[in-house]
């Protein structure tokens, strides 16, 4: 349940732009999550609730986006959609595919008061 | 906050006459109904704060010229057995140091401190990996010898521990041959930023119906790059290719130390 971390982490993130970017009330957090980047999107939505309890961001509401996740096939050589780490090549049926994008995990946008 | 144009300004703001400014404000942009300044876009790395521990760590380990290792796994995978027996043998040939992750008490570093080796136990309380926030802490507490090894013994986990980097330069995921060959594409991630595999427990093979072949087939398919040695950390079968491979692992270390240094 590495999410409650991560959800830790975010609330450290609101508290630090709350100093800087002079707000007091977090109501949404925008996050893009890839398919590929450990994150399990329920897990982290639950724990995004528990840690914020209490905080400058109680009850805002955590937006997940999926930025899809592609690879480059090196054996015919296009930039495929995967869903897996372990997908072949939907084109040609490789198996040596190379992660170009789907592992994000950061806080694109916040609604803040 | 300022009502007219919703900009952050509060102490002497004008608005100049046949002047309406949108844009200006944090977000750059004007939402109907929404004040500029309640829009704010960030684009910051969840993991970037961890990420910056990990690089402090890394650039003592170069500094002082050690190989660290994170060593994962699942629970019971014999990761404290290969440690004990790994400082046994490293004993007056390389010095070497052991960060223990655990949730809950410090029988492991008290196994390790037996081989002569420095060891620190991390308890993460209900934490399920290791961050490298406290890893930064142990380092405090070991001697970080030049040229020395250093292993941190991650908490018996294939989930969590995947995203957060240590700092370490190695990533050595250990699957005893007691669990089903299929591990790698159950837990892709931590296979994915592996670099090496240890098939430990060969020994047993002779009794179990375990296909080496096809666990190795499914590392390679989730990282291409992974390594693999199999050995048994009881009857120290393959113990001499994991040896050599922390050999090299080391003089590859020492060369990427080096050309920090010429670089700086």
């Amino acid at each position: 349940m590495h999410e409650l971390s991560l959800c830790e982490s975010i609330l450290e993130i609101l508290k630090d732009r709350a100093a800087r970017d002079n707000f007091t009330e977090v109501r949404r957090v925008c996050v893009d999550v890839g398919p590929l980047s450990c994150v399990e999107p329920d897990a982290l939505q639950f724990g995004f609730d528990v840690v914020m309890r209490g905080s400058l961001a109680e009850g805002a509401k955590l937006e997940i986006f999926r930025p899809p996740a592609e690879a480059l096939c090196l054996t015919c050589f296009k930039t495929v959609p995967v869903q897996r780490r372990f997908d072949t090549c939907p084109e040609c049926g490789g198996e040596a595919l190379q992660v170009t994008s789907g592992e994000e995990l950061k806080i694109r946008e916040l609604e803040v008061v | 906050m300022c009502t007219v144009c919703g900009c952050n300004d509060t102490q002497g703001h004008k608005h100049e006459a046949g002047q309406v400014h949108y844009g200006k404000g944090e977000a750059g942009t004007s939402v109907a109904g929404m004040s500029q300044q309640r829009l704010i876009q960030i684009e910051t790395d969840i993991l970037g704060k961890n990420n910056s521990h990990a690089d402090r760590n890394r650039s003592v380990f170069s500094k002082n010229g050690i190989l660290a290792l994170n060593l994962v796994s699942s629970p019971g995978s014999g990761k404290t057995t290969l440690l004990v027996e790994t400082l046994k043998r490293l004993s007056g040939k390389a010095p070497a140091s052991v960060i223990e992750g655990d949730q809950q008490t410090s029988n492991d570093a008290d196994r390790i401190r037996k081989t002569g080796a420095a060891a620190v136990q991390i308890n993460t309380g209900k934490g399920c990996h290791l961050d490298a926030h406290m890893v930064g802490h142990a380092l405090e507490k070991l001697p970080l010898d030049p040229g020395s090894i250093l292993f941190i013994e991650n908490v018996g986990n294939l989930v969590c521990p995947a995203g957060f980097d240590l700092g370490e330069a190695v990533r050595v995921v250990i699957l005893s041959v007691t669990e089903g060959e299929d591990k790698p594409l159950k837990y892709p991630d931590i296979f994915a930023s592996a670099d090496l595999v240890i098939l430990n427990k060969t020994d047993l093979l002779p009794h179990l119906d375990f296909n080496v072949e096809q666990a190795i087939a499914h590392a390679k398919r989730v990282n291409r790059k992974i390594e693999v040695i199999q050995m048994s950390a009881k009857t120290c079968e393959g113990f001499d290719d994991w040896l050599g491979w922390l050999e090299d692992a080391r003089e590859r270390q020492a060369l990427r130390d080096c050309q920090t240094k010429a670089a700086e």
